[in-house]
Protein backbone atom coordinates (compact mmCIF):
# COMPACT_ATOMS: atom_id res chain seq x y z
CA UNK A 1 0.00 0.00 0.00
CA UNK A 2 1.38 3.32 -1.03
CA UNK A 3 2.39 5.71 1.71
CA UNK A 4 1.96 9.37 0.97
CA UNK A 5 4.16 12.11 2.25
CA UNK A 6 2.33 14.23 4.81
CA UNK A 7 3.59 17.33 3.07
CA UNK A 8 2.02 16.22 -0.21
CA UNK A 9 -1.32 15.57 1.46
CA UNK A 10 -1.32 18.90 3.28
CA UNK A 11 -0.30 20.70 0.06
CA UNK A 12 -3.26 19.11 -1.72
CA UNK A 13 -5.59 19.95 1.16
CA UNK A 14 -4.54 23.59 1.05
CA UNK A 15 -5.06 23.61 -2.73
CA UNK A 16 -8.52 22.10 -2.31
CA UNK A 17 -9.45 24.76 0.22
CA UNK A 18 -8.24 27.50 -2.12
CA UNK A 19 -10.22 25.99 -5.02
CA UNK A 20 -13.34 25.99 -2.83
CA UNK A 21 -12.87 29.69 -2.13
CA UNK A 22 -12.50 30.39 -5.85
CA UNK A 23 -15.60 28.33 -6.65
CA UNK A 24 -17.83 30.10 -4.13
CA UNK A 25 -16.54 33.51 -5.23
CA UNK A 26 -16.93 32.73 -8.94
CA UNK A 27 -20.51 31.56 -8.58
CA UNK A 28 -21.37 34.47 -6.30
CA UNK A 29 -19.96 36.97 -8.81
CA UNK A 30 -21.65 35.22 -11.71
CA UNK A 31 -24.97 35.27 -9.90
CA UNK A 32 -25.71 31.75 -11.12
CA UNK A 33 -24.06 28.35 -11.33
CA UNK A 34 -23.87 25.01 -9.58
CA UNK A 35 -22.05 25.18 -6.24
CA UNK A 36 -23.15 21.80 -4.82
CA UNK A 37 -21.71 19.55 -7.51
CA UNK A 38 -18.66 21.79 -7.93
CA UNK A 39 -17.70 21.49 -4.26
CA UNK A 40 -18.20 17.72 -4.07
CA UNK A 41 -15.73 17.22 -6.94
CA UNK A 42 -12.86 19.33 -5.59
CA UNK A 43 -10.52 16.73 -4.05
CA UNK A 44 -10.59 14.32 -6.99
CA UNK A 45 -9.90 17.07 -9.53
CA UNK A 46 -7.15 18.58 -7.37
CA UNK A 47 -5.51 15.17 -6.95
CA UNK A 48 -5.56 14.59 -10.70
CA UNK A 49 -4.10 17.97 -11.66
CA UNK A 50 -1.63 18.42 -8.80
CA UNK A 51 -0.28 14.92 -8.49
CA UNK A 52 -1.57 12.22 -10.81
CA UNK A 53 -1.82 13.49 -14.37
CA UNK A 54 1.07 13.81 -16.77
CA UNK A 55 0.42 17.31 -18.07
CA UNK A 56 2.15 20.56 -18.94
CA UNK A 57 0.13 23.77 -18.52
CA UNK A 58 2.54 25.54 -20.85
CA UNK A 59 1.69 23.05 -23.58
CA UNK A 60 -2.04 22.36 -23.22
CA UNK A 61 -2.08 20.65 -26.66
CA UNK A 62 0.90 18.36 -26.01
CA UNK A 63 -0.18 15.12 -27.78
CA UNK A 64 1.06 12.76 -25.04
CA UNK A 65 -0.72 14.50 -22.17
CA UNK A 66 -3.17 12.70 -19.95
CA UNK A 67 -6.76 13.81 -20.57
CA UNK A 68 -9.46 14.80 -18.12
CA UNK A 69 -13.11 15.18 -19.08
CA UNK A 70 -15.66 16.65 -16.72
CA UNK A 71 -18.72 14.86 -18.03
CA UNK A 72 -20.84 16.56 -15.36
CA UNK A 73 -20.12 19.88 -17.04
CA UNK A 74 -22.10 21.94 -14.54
CA UNK A 75 -19.28 21.38 -12.03
CA UNK A 76 -16.91 23.41 -14.22
CA UNK A 77 -16.14 26.18 -11.70
CA UNK A 78 -13.94 23.61 -9.92
CA UNK A 79 -12.29 22.67 -13.22
CA UNK A 80 -11.65 26.32 -14.14
CA UNK A 81 -10.30 27.17 -10.69
CA UNK A 82 -7.98 24.15 -10.82
CA UNK A 83 -6.78 25.09 -14.31
CA UNK A 84 -6.10 28.61 -13.07
CA UNK A 85 -4.19 27.42 -9.98
CA UNK A 86 -2.22 25.08 -12.24
CA UNK A 87 -1.31 27.91 -14.60
CA UNK A 88 -3.44 27.27 -17.68
CA UNK A 89 -5.31 30.55 -17.31
CA UNK A 90 -4.80 33.64 -15.13
CA UNK A 91 -6.39 33.40 -11.68
CA UNK A 92 -7.97 36.87 -12.19
CA UNK A 93 -9.88 35.47 -15.15
CA UNK A 94 -11.94 33.30 -12.80
CA UNK A 95 -14.08 36.36 -12.01
CA UNK A 96 -15.35 36.34 -15.61
CA UNK A 97 -17.27 33.06 -15.21
CA UNK A 98 -20.55 33.19 -17.17
CA UNK A 99 -19.93 36.79 -18.29
CA UNK A 100 -20.36 37.86 -21.91
CA UNK A 101 -17.24 37.12 -23.96
CA UNK A 102 -15.61 35.01 -21.24
CA UNK A 103 -13.59 31.87 -22.00
CA UNK A 104 -15.22 30.43 -18.90
CA UNK A 105 -18.60 29.47 -20.26
CA UNK A 106 -21.38 28.30 -17.96
CA UNK A 107 -20.61 24.79 -19.15
CA UNK A 108 -17.17 23.84 -20.51
CA UNK A 109 -16.27 24.86 -24.07
CA UNK A 110 -13.12 23.07 -25.27
CA UNK A 111 -12.60 25.64 -28.02
CA UNK A 112 -12.62 28.53 -25.57
CA UNK A 113 -10.57 27.57 -22.53
CA UNK A 114 -7.05 26.07 -22.57
CA UNK A 115 -6.94 22.78 -20.70
CA UNK A 116 -10.62 22.02 -21.23
CA UNK A 117 -10.55 18.74 -23.14
CA UNK A 118 -14.22 18.34 -24.00
CA UNK A 119 -17.37 20.39 -24.31
CA UNK A 120 -19.94 19.04 -21.90
CA UNK A 121 -23.07 20.16 -20.09
CA UNK A 122 -25.78 18.06 -21.65
CA UNK A 123 -25.40 15.09 -19.37
CA UNK A 124 -24.21 11.61 -20.19
CA UNK A 125 -21.85 12.19 -23.13
CA UNK A 126 -18.45 12.49 -21.47
CA UNK A 127 -17.74 8.83 -20.86
CA UNK A 128 -18.29 8.04 -24.54
CA UNK A 129 -15.90 10.84 -25.47
CA UNK A 130 -13.39 9.37 -23.04
CA UNK A 131 -13.72 5.95 -24.71
CA UNK A 132 -12.95 7.64 -28.05
CA UNK A 133 -9.87 9.35 -26.61
CA UNK A 134 -8.65 6.13 -25.03
CA UNK A 135 -9.09 4.27 -28.32
CA UNK A 136 -7.15 7.01 -30.12
CA UNK A 137 -4.25 6.50 -27.71
CA UNK A 138 -4.24 2.80 -28.49
CA UNK A 139 -4.23 3.41 -32.27
CA UNK A 140 -1.37 5.89 -31.93
CA UNK A 141 0.52 3.68 -29.48
CA UNK A 142 0.59 6.52 -26.99
CA UNK A 143 0.72 5.96 -23.27
CA UNK A 144 -1.61 8.66 -22.04
CA UNK A 145 -4.43 7.90 -19.63
CA UNK A 146 -7.94 9.30 -19.88
CA UNK A 147 -9.89 10.31 -16.77
CA UNK A 148 -13.60 11.05 -16.89
CA UNK A 149 -15.57 12.37 -13.97
CA UNK A 150 -19.26 11.56 -14.14
CA UNK A 151 -21.97 12.79 -11.82
CA UNK A 152 -24.20 10.27 -10.10
CA UNK A 153 -27.17 11.91 -11.86
CA UNK A 154 -25.53 10.89 -15.13
CA UNK A 155 -26.02 7.28 -14.11
CA UNK A 156 -29.65 7.82 -15.16
CA UNK A 157 -28.49 8.40 -18.76
CA UNK A 158 -28.62 5.42 -21.09
CA UNK A 159 -25.57 6.67 -22.92
CA UNK A 160 -23.42 6.32 -19.80
CA UNK A 161 -24.16 2.59 -19.83
CA UNK A 162 -23.64 2.36 -23.59
CA UNK A 163 -20.19 3.78 -22.98
CA UNK A 164 -19.63 1.44 -20.04
CA UNK A 165 -20.39 -1.54 -22.28
CA UNK A 166 -18.21 -0.26 -25.11
CA UNK A 167 -15.19 0.48 -22.89
CA UNK A 168 -15.33 -3.04 -21.58
CA UNK A 169 -16.01 -4.58 -25.01
CA UNK A 170 -13.01 -2.81 -26.54
CA UNK A 171 -10.85 -3.69 -23.50
CA UNK A 172 -9.96 -0.08 -22.93
CA UNK A 173 -7.63 -0.02 -19.92
CA UNK A 174 -6.20 3.47 -20.26
CA UNK A 175 -9.52 4.89 -19.06
CA UNK A 176 -10.57 5.67 -15.51
CA UNK A 177 -14.04 6.94 -14.72
CA UNK A 178 -14.74 8.53 -11.38
CA UNK A 179 -18.32 8.80 -10.16
CA UNK A 180 -18.83 11.85 -7.98
CA UNK A 181 -21.30 9.98 -5.75
CA UNK A 182 -22.79 12.87 -3.81
CA UNK A 183 -26.22 11.20 -3.64
CA UNK A 184 -28.16 14.25 -4.83
CA UNK A 185 -29.39 15.53 -8.15
CA UNK A 186 -31.40 18.57 -9.16
CA UNK A 187 -34.79 17.22 -8.15
CA UNK A 188 -33.69 15.49 -4.96
CA UNK A 189 -31.87 12.41 -3.63
CA UNK A 190 -30.68 10.13 -6.42
CA UNK A 191 -32.32 7.18 -4.64
CA UNK A 192 -35.71 8.90 -4.96
CA UNK A 193 -35.32 10.15 -8.50
CA UNK A 194 -33.92 7.01 -10.11
CA UNK A 195 -32.44 4.08 -8.24
CA UNK A 196 -28.92 3.24 -9.39
CA UNK A 197 -27.85 0.82 -6.65
CA UNK A 198 -26.25 -1.64 -6.37
CA UNK A 199 -23.82 0.63 -8.18
CA UNK A 200 -20.53 -1.20 -7.72
CA UNK A 201 -22.14 -4.50 -8.73
CA UNK A 202 -23.61 -2.93 -11.84
CA UNK A 203 -20.22 -1.68 -13.03
CA UNK A 204 -18.57 -4.97 -12.15
CA UNK A 205 -21.23 -6.75 -14.20
CA UNK A 206 -20.34 -4.43 -17.08
CA UNK A 207 -16.75 -5.66 -16.88
CA UNK A 208 -15.12 -2.79 -15.02
CA UNK A 209 -12.55 -2.88 -12.24
CA UNK A 210 -14.29 -1.08 -9.38
CA UNK A 211 -12.92 0.70 -6.30
CA UNK A 212 -14.93 2.61 -3.68
CA UNK A 213 -13.35 5.45 -1.78
CA UNK A 214 -14.03 8.48 0.35
CA UNK A 215 -13.91 11.17 -2.33
CA UNK A 216 -12.68 13.81 0.09
CA UNK A 217 -9.76 11.77 1.46
CA UNK A 218 -6.61 12.45 -0.54
CA UNK A 219 -4.83 9.29 0.56
CA UNK A 220 -7.68 7.15 -0.68
CA UNK A 221 -8.07 9.18 -3.87
CA UNK A 222 -4.36 9.01 -4.76
CA UNK A 223 -4.17 5.31 -3.99
CA UNK A 224 -7.21 4.52 -6.15
CA UNK A 225 -6.10 6.72 -9.06
CA UNK A 226 -2.58 5.31 -9.09
CA UNK A 227 -3.77 1.75 -8.77
CA UNK A 228 -6.16 2.23 -11.69
CA UNK A 229 -3.18 2.70 -14.03
CA UNK A 230 -2.00 -0.82 -13.28
CA UNK A 231 -5.26 -2.57 -14.16
CA UNK A 232 -4.83 -4.26 -17.53
CA UNK A 233 -7.41 -5.36 -20.07
CA UNK A 234 -10.40 -3.56 -18.60
CA UNK A 235 -11.54 -0.07 -17.69
CA UNK A 236 -11.50 1.32 -14.16
CA UNK A 237 -14.25 2.86 -12.13
CA UNK A 238 -13.77 4.72 -8.90
CA UNK A 239 -16.89 5.41 -6.91
CA UNK A 240 -15.93 8.50 -4.92
CA UNK A 241 -18.37 8.92 -2.04
CA UNK A 242 -18.71 12.65 -1.59
CA UNK A 243 -20.85 15.29 0.05
CA UNK A 244 -22.64 17.72 -2.18
CA UNK A 245 -21.68 21.28 -1.26
CA UNK A 246 -18.69 19.99 0.75
CA UNK A 247 -16.89 22.62 2.80
CA UNK A 248 -19.73 25.10 3.19
CA UNK A 249 -21.95 24.17 6.14
CA UNK A 250 -25.31 25.27 4.78
CA UNK A 251 -24.60 23.83 1.31
CA UNK A 252 -23.59 20.38 2.51
CA UNK A 253 -26.22 17.85 1.53
CA UNK A 254 -28.59 20.63 0.48
CA UNK A 255 -30.47 19.93 -2.74
CA UNK A 256 -31.30 23.62 -2.98
CA UNK A 257 -27.69 24.46 -3.78
CA UNK A 258 -27.52 22.25 -6.84
CA UNK A 259 -27.95 25.18 -9.15
CA UNK A 260 -28.22 28.37 -7.13
CA UNK A 261 -25.72 31.12 -6.38
CA UNK A 262 -25.23 32.23 -2.77
CA UNK A 263 -26.60 35.60 -1.65
CA UNK A 264 -24.17 38.22 -0.35
CA UNK A 265 -24.66 37.09 3.24
CA UNK A 266 -24.34 33.43 2.29
CA UNK A 267 -21.21 34.20 0.30
CA UNK A 268 -19.60 36.02 3.21
CA UNK A 269 -20.44 33.19 5.58
CA UNK A 270 -19.02 30.63 3.15
CA UNK A 271 -15.76 32.54 2.81
CA UNK A 272 -15.49 32.85 6.56
CA UNK A 273 -15.95 29.09 6.93
CA UNK A 274 -13.33 28.44 4.26
CA UNK A 275 -10.93 30.87 5.88
CA UNK A 276 -10.84 33.19 2.88
CA UNK A 277 -11.44 36.86 2.32
CA UNK A 278 -14.80 37.82 0.82
CA UNK B 1 -34.87 10.63 -72.61
CA UNK B 2 -36.33 8.30 -70.04
CA UNK B 3 -35.38 7.01 -66.60
CA UNK B 4 -34.51 3.70 -68.27
CA UNK B 5 -31.79 5.41 -70.30
CA UNK B 6 -29.71 5.99 -67.17
CA UNK B 7 -27.33 3.53 -65.64
CA UNK B 8 -28.42 2.85 -62.05
CA UNK B 9 -25.68 2.71 -59.43
CA UNK B 10 -25.38 2.46 -55.67
CA UNK B 11 -24.23 5.51 -53.74
CA UNK B 12 -23.39 3.23 -50.83
CA UNK B 13 -20.91 1.25 -52.90
CA UNK B 14 -19.18 4.37 -54.14
CA UNK B 15 -18.97 5.83 -50.64
CA UNK B 16 -17.42 2.62 -49.37
CA UNK B 17 -14.99 2.53 -52.31
CA UNK B 18 -13.86 6.06 -51.51
CA UNK B 19 -13.57 5.20 -47.82
CA UNK B 20 -11.39 2.15 -48.42
CA UNK B 21 -9.12 4.18 -50.72
CA UNK B 22 -8.84 6.86 -48.06
CA UNK B 23 -8.10 4.24 -45.43
CA UNK B 24 -5.16 2.97 -47.46
CA UNK B 25 -3.64 6.41 -47.80
CA UNK B 26 -4.46 7.92 -44.44
CA UNK B 27 -3.85 6.33 -41.07
CA UNK B 28 -5.86 9.04 -39.35
CA UNK B 29 -9.12 7.75 -40.84
CA UNK B 30 -11.24 5.77 -38.39
CA UNK B 31 -14.74 4.43 -38.95
CA UNK B 32 -17.63 3.79 -36.59
CA UNK B 33 -20.72 1.69 -37.21
CA UNK B 34 -23.80 0.88 -35.18
CA UNK B 35 -24.78 -2.67 -36.13
CA UNK B 36 -25.50 -1.66 -39.72
CA UNK B 37 -22.01 -2.03 -41.17
CA UNK B 38 -23.14 -4.43 -43.87
CA UNK B 39 -26.01 -2.13 -44.86
CA UNK B 40 -24.04 1.11 -44.86
CA UNK B 41 -21.05 -0.74 -46.39
CA UNK B 42 -18.52 0.21 -43.74
CA UNK B 43 -17.98 -3.55 -43.54
CA UNK B 44 -15.65 -3.13 -46.53
CA UNK B 45 -13.44 -0.78 -44.54
CA UNK B 46 -13.68 -3.12 -41.54
CA UNK B 47 -12.41 -6.01 -43.67
CA UNK B 48 -9.30 -4.12 -44.71
CA UNK B 49 -8.64 -2.14 -41.53
CA UNK B 50 -10.23 -4.00 -38.61
CA UNK B 51 -8.18 -2.12 -36.00
CA UNK B 52 -9.58 1.21 -37.24
CA UNK B 53 -13.22 0.17 -37.34
CA UNK B 54 -15.39 0.28 -34.23
CA UNK B 55 -18.81 -1.33 -34.24
CA UNK B 56 -20.59 -0.05 -31.13
CA UNK B 57 -23.80 -2.02 -31.57
CA UNK B 58 -27.21 -0.35 -31.62
CA UNK B 59 -25.93 2.62 -29.63
CA UNK B 60 -25.82 5.60 -31.95
CA UNK B 61 -25.52 8.16 -29.16
CA UNK B 62 -22.43 6.41 -27.93
CA UNK B 63 -21.14 6.19 -31.51
CA UNK B 64 -21.36 9.96 -32.04
CA UNK B 65 -19.61 10.86 -28.79
CA UNK B 66 -16.90 8.20 -29.23
CA UNK B 67 -16.32 9.62 -32.70
CA UNK B 68 -15.94 13.04 -31.09
CA UNK B 69 -13.36 11.68 -28.63
CA UNK B 70 -11.37 10.11 -31.46
CA UNK B 71 -11.53 13.37 -33.43
CA UNK B 72 -10.41 15.36 -30.39
CA UNK B 73 -7.22 13.26 -30.49
CA UNK B 74 -6.50 13.97 -34.16
CA UNK B 75 -8.50 11.29 -35.93
CA UNK B 76 -10.75 11.89 -38.93
CA UNK B 77 -13.80 9.95 -37.78
CA UNK B 78 -16.48 8.67 -40.16
CA UNK B 79 -19.62 7.59 -38.28
CA UNK B 80 -22.11 5.85 -40.50
CA UNK B 81 -25.66 4.64 -40.04
CA UNK B 82 -29.14 5.12 -41.50
CA UNK B 83 -30.17 8.77 -41.76
CA UNK B 84 -33.04 8.33 -39.30
CA UNK B 85 -30.69 7.05 -36.61
CA UNK B 86 -27.77 9.29 -37.53
CA UNK B 87 -29.70 12.55 -37.03
CA UNK B 88 -32.95 12.58 -35.03
CA UNK B 89 -31.96 9.83 -32.63
CA UNK B 90 -28.66 11.52 -31.81
CA UNK B 91 -29.34 15.20 -32.33
CA UNK B 92 -28.06 16.28 -28.94
CA UNK B 93 -24.90 14.19 -29.26
CA UNK B 94 -24.19 15.74 -32.65
CA UNK B 95 -24.95 19.17 -31.27
CA UNK B 96 -22.79 19.02 -28.13
CA UNK B 97 -20.14 16.40 -28.85
CA UNK B 98 -19.49 17.30 -32.50
CA UNK B 99 -20.89 20.57 -33.85
CA UNK B 100 -20.33 22.88 -30.86
CA UNK B 101 -16.63 21.94 -30.50
CA UNK B 102 -16.32 21.77 -34.32
CA UNK B 103 -14.72 18.34 -34.24
CA UNK B 104 -13.62 16.48 -37.33
CA UNK B 105 -16.46 13.97 -37.48
CA UNK B 106 -18.18 12.99 -40.72
CA UNK B 107 -21.68 11.65 -40.37
CA UNK B 108 -22.36 9.49 -43.40
CA UNK B 109 -26.07 8.71 -43.56
CA UNK B 110 -27.60 6.20 -45.91
CA UNK B 111 -31.24 5.10 -46.35
CA UNK B 112 -32.54 8.68 -46.26
CA UNK B 113 -35.95 9.66 -47.62
CA UNK B 114 -38.92 7.65 -48.83
CA UNK B 115 -36.98 5.60 -51.39
CA UNK B 116 -36.06 3.36 -48.46
CA UNK B 117 -39.33 1.73 -49.53
CA UNK B 118 -40.79 -1.21 -47.64
CA UNK B 119 -39.38 -0.33 -44.21
CA UNK B 120 -41.92 2.47 -43.96
CA UNK B 121 -42.11 5.78 -42.12
CA UNK B 122 -39.95 4.86 -39.11
CA UNK B 123 -36.97 4.50 -41.43
CA UNK B 124 -37.90 7.09 -44.08
CA UNK B 125 -36.58 10.26 -42.51
CA UNK B 126 -37.64 13.36 -44.43
CA UNK B 127 -36.56 15.96 -41.84
CA UNK B 128 -32.84 15.25 -41.50
CA UNK B 129 -31.73 18.15 -43.69
CA UNK B 130 -33.70 20.54 -41.49
CA UNK B 131 -32.00 19.21 -38.38
CA UNK B 132 -28.51 19.33 -39.83
CA UNK B 133 -28.95 22.69 -41.57
CA UNK B 134 -29.92 24.25 -38.27
CA UNK B 135 -26.64 23.36 -36.57
CA UNK B 136 -23.87 25.97 -36.49
CA UNK B 137 -20.52 24.63 -37.81
CA UNK B 138 -22.24 21.86 -39.78
CA UNK B 139 -21.69 21.34 -43.51
CA UNK B 140 -24.51 19.49 -45.29
CA UNK B 141 -23.98 17.57 -48.51
CA UNK B 142 -26.42 15.59 -50.64
CA UNK B 143 -24.70 14.02 -53.67
CA UNK B 144 -26.80 13.57 -56.80
CA UNK B 145 -25.56 10.14 -57.79
CA UNK B 146 -22.99 7.46 -57.08
CA UNK B 147 -19.95 9.06 -58.78
CA UNK B 148 -20.64 12.39 -57.11
CA UNK B 149 -20.88 10.55 -53.79
CA UNK B 150 -17.40 9.16 -54.40
CA UNK B 151 -15.98 12.60 -55.16
CA UNK B 152 -17.83 14.21 -52.26
CA UNK B 153 -16.44 11.69 -49.76
CA UNK B 154 -12.90 12.46 -50.92
CA UNK B 155 -13.53 16.20 -50.49
CA UNK B 156 -15.16 15.68 -47.11
CA UNK B 157 -12.12 13.77 -45.88
CA UNK B 158 -9.88 16.70 -46.82
CA UNK B 159 -12.11 19.25 -45.12
CA UNK B 160 -11.55 19.72 -41.39
CA UNK B 161 -14.79 19.95 -39.42
CA UNK B 162 -18.19 18.33 -39.00
CA UNK B 163 -20.01 17.23 -42.15
CA UNK B 164 -23.32 15.49 -42.78
CA UNK B 165 -23.55 13.51 -46.02
CA UNK B 166 -26.96 12.19 -47.05
CA UNK B 167 -27.64 9.39 -49.47
CA UNK B 168 -30.39 6.90 -50.23
CA UNK B 169 -30.65 3.16 -50.22
CA UNK B 170 -31.79 2.71 -53.80
CA UNK B 171 -29.59 2.47 -56.87
CA UNK B 172 -30.08 5.79 -58.60
CA UNK B 173 -29.43 7.21 -62.08
CA UNK B 174 -25.83 8.10 -62.80
CA UNK B 175 -25.73 11.59 -64.26
CA UNK B 176 -22.20 12.76 -63.43
CA UNK B 177 -18.82 11.08 -63.65
CA UNK B 178 -16.03 10.42 -61.19
CA UNK B 179 -13.68 12.96 -62.77
CA UNK B 180 -12.68 16.22 -61.18
CA UNK B 181 -12.76 17.45 -57.64
CA UNK B 182 -15.92 17.96 -55.64
CA UNK B 183 -16.02 21.50 -54.35
CA UNK B 184 -17.88 21.83 -51.06
CA UNK B 185 -20.27 24.78 -51.30
CA UNK B 186 -20.29 24.92 -55.10
CA UNK B 187 -23.40 24.02 -57.09
CA UNK B 188 -23.00 22.55 -60.58
CA UNK B 189 -24.92 23.75 -63.62
CA UNK B 190 -25.57 20.49 -65.47
CA UNK B 191 -27.59 22.02 -68.27
CA UNK B 192 -27.93 25.60 -69.35
CA UNK B 193 -31.30 27.22 -69.91
CA UNK B 194 -33.00 30.61 -69.97
CA UNK B 195 -36.71 30.21 -69.11
CA UNK B 196 -36.67 28.50 -65.72
CA UNK B 197 -34.10 27.06 -63.28
CA UNK B 198 -34.60 23.58 -61.91
CA UNK B 199 -32.58 23.21 -58.73
CA UNK B 200 -32.38 19.63 -57.53
CA UNK B 201 -30.60 17.70 -54.86
CA UNK B 202 -29.92 13.97 -54.46
CA UNK B 203 -32.03 11.62 -56.55
CA UNK B 204 -34.18 14.54 -57.74
CA UNK B 205 -31.39 15.98 -59.90
CA UNK B 206 -31.96 13.16 -62.37
CA UNK B 207 -35.68 13.98 -62.38
CA UNK B 208 -34.82 17.62 -63.09
CA UNK B 209 -32.79 16.53 -66.14
CA UNK B 210 -35.72 14.46 -67.40
CA UNK B 211 -38.08 17.37 -66.83
CA UNK B 212 -35.76 19.74 -68.70
CA UNK B 213 -35.68 17.37 -71.68
CA UNK B 214 -39.47 17.20 -71.70
CA UNK B 215 -39.86 20.97 -71.32
CA UNK B 216 -37.60 21.44 -74.34
CA UNK B 217 -40.30 19.76 -76.44
CA UNK B 218 -42.61 22.58 -75.34
CA UNK B 219 -39.98 25.18 -76.33
CA UNK B 220 -39.12 25.86 -72.72
CA UNK B 221 -35.43 26.16 -71.97
CA UNK B 222 -34.70 24.90 -68.44
CA UNK B 223 -31.44 25.29 -66.58
CA UNK B 224 -30.61 22.37 -64.31
CA UNK B 225 -28.53 22.86 -61.19
CA UNK B 226 -27.18 20.13 -58.96
CA UNK B 227 -27.25 21.72 -55.51
CA UNK B 228 -25.18 19.09 -53.76
CA UNK B 229 -24.09 21.29 -50.87
CA UNK B 230 -27.11 22.48 -48.92
CA UNK B 231 -24.96 24.30 -46.39
CA UNK B 232 -23.04 26.49 -46.98
CA UNK B 233 -25.42 27.25 -49.83
CA UNK B 234 -24.10 28.54 -53.16
CA UNK B 235 -25.96 31.85 -53.16
CA UNK B 236 -24.07 33.13 -56.19
CA UNK B 237 -25.08 30.33 -58.56
CA UNK B 238 -28.67 30.34 -57.30
CA UNK B 239 -29.13 34.10 -57.59
CA UNK B 240 -27.50 34.20 -61.02
CA UNK B 241 -29.85 31.44 -62.21
CA UNK B 242 -32.87 33.23 -60.75
CA UNK B 243 -31.96 36.51 -62.41
CA UNK B 244 -31.13 34.99 -65.77
CA UNK B 245 -34.10 32.63 -66.01
CA UNK B 246 -36.69 34.58 -64.01
CA UNK B 247 -38.14 31.57 -62.19
CA UNK B 248 -37.03 28.74 -59.92
CA UNK B 249 -38.28 25.23 -59.17
CA UNK B 250 -36.62 23.20 -56.42
CA UNK B 251 -36.87 19.43 -56.13
CA UNK B 252 -35.85 17.24 -53.19
CA UNK B 253 -36.68 13.89 -51.65
CA UNK B 254 -37.28 15.58 -48.31
CA UNK B 255 -40.00 17.48 -46.52
CA UNK B 256 -40.69 20.53 -48.63
CA UNK B 257 -41.29 22.83 -45.66
CA UNK B 258 -37.85 22.56 -44.08
CA UNK B 259 -35.34 21.24 -46.58
CA UNK B 260 -33.29 22.42 -49.53
CA UNK B 261 -36.26 24.25 -51.08
CA UNK B 262 -36.71 26.41 -48.04
CA UNK B 263 -32.97 27.13 -48.00
CA UNK B 264 -33.21 28.30 -51.63
CA UNK B 265 -36.34 30.32 -50.83
CA UNK B 266 -34.49 32.14 -48.06
CA UNK B 267 -31.65 32.83 -50.44
CA UNK B 268 -34.02 34.23 -53.09
CA UNK B 269 -36.17 36.33 -50.80
CA UNK B 270 -33.09 38.26 -49.78
CA UNK B 271 -31.46 38.47 -53.19
CA UNK B 272 -33.71 37.93 -56.22
CA UNK B 273 -37.50 38.12 -56.23
CA UNK B 274 -38.68 35.63 -58.82
CA UNK B 275 -41.59 33.19 -58.86
CA UNK B 276 -40.65 29.93 -57.19
CA UNK B 277 -42.18 26.52 -56.50
CA UNK B 278 -40.93 23.73 -54.27
CA UNK B 279 -41.30 20.10 -55.26
CA UNK B 280 -40.87 17.87 -52.23
CA UNK B 281 -42.64 15.66 -49.76
CA UNK B 282 -45.62 17.39 -48.20
CA UNK B 283 -45.74 17.76 -44.43
CA UNK B 284 -46.51 14.09 -43.80
CA UNK B 285 -44.78 10.86 -42.80
CA UNK B 286 -44.15 8.25 -45.49
CA UNK B 287 -45.36 4.65 -45.66
CA UNK B 288 -44.32 1.26 -46.99
CA UNK B 289 -44.29 0.73 -50.72
CA UNK B 290 -42.01 0.35 -53.70
CA UNK B 291 -39.62 3.28 -54.21
CA UNK B 292 -41.10 4.34 -57.55
CA UNK B 293 -44.66 4.05 -56.23
CA UNK B 294 -43.74 6.25 -53.28
CA UNK B 295 -42.01 8.79 -55.51
CA UNK B 296 -45.24 9.06 -57.48
CA UNK B 297 -47.52 9.07 -54.45
CA UNK B 298 -45.62 11.93 -52.78
CA UNK B 299 -45.16 14.02 -55.90
CA UNK B 300 -41.50 13.47 -56.68
CA UNK B 301 -41.57 12.78 -60.41
CA UNK B 302 -40.35 14.62 -63.50
CA UNK B 303 -44.02 15.36 -64.22
CA UNK B 304 -44.34 17.16 -60.89
CA UNK B 305 -41.31 19.27 -61.81
CA UNK B 306 -42.74 20.03 -65.27
CA UNK B 307 -46.04 21.10 -63.73
CA UNK B 308 -44.22 23.31 -61.22
CA UNK B 309 -42.19 24.84 -64.06
CA UNK B 310 -45.35 25.80 -65.98
CA UNK B 311 -46.76 27.32 -62.82
CA UNK B 312 -43.61 29.36 -62.21
CA UNK B 313 -43.36 30.54 -65.81
CA UNK B 314 -47.05 31.49 -65.71
CA UNK B 315 -46.45 33.70 -62.71
CA UNK B 316 -43.54 35.62 -64.22
CA UNK B 317 -44.05 39.38 -64.42
CA UNK B 318 -47.20 39.34 -62.33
Amino acid sequence: MAVYDKRLISKLERKANLIRQHVVRMIYLAGSGHPGGSLSAVEVIVALYFHVMNIDPKKPDWPNRDRFILSKGHGCPTWYATLAEKGYIPVEELDTLRKLGSRLQGHPDMRACPGVEASTGSEGQGLSMGVGMALAARLDRKLYHVYVMIGDGELDCGQTWEAAMAASHFHVDNLTAIVDRNMLQLDGPTAHIMSVEPLADKWKAFGWHVTEIDGHNFKEILRALEKSKDVKGRPNLIIAHTVKGKGVSYMEGAVGFHGKAPTKEEYELAMEELGGKP
Amino acid sequence: MNLKDFKLESQREYWAKALVELGKKRKDIVVLSADLSSSVKTSLFANDFPERHFNVGIAEQNMMSIAAGLAACGKTAFASTFAAFGTGRVYDQIRQSIAYPKLNVKIIATHAGITVGGDGATHQIVEDLALMRALPNMTVIVPADAPETYRAIKAVADYIGPVYVRMGRANIPTITNSKGKFKIGKATVLRDGSDVSLIGTGIMVSRCLLAAEELKKHKISARVIDLSTIKPIDTKTIVKAARETGGVVTAEEHSSIVGMGSAVAMCLVENAHVPMKRVGIPDVFGQSGASDELMEKYGLTAENIIEASHDVIGRKGR
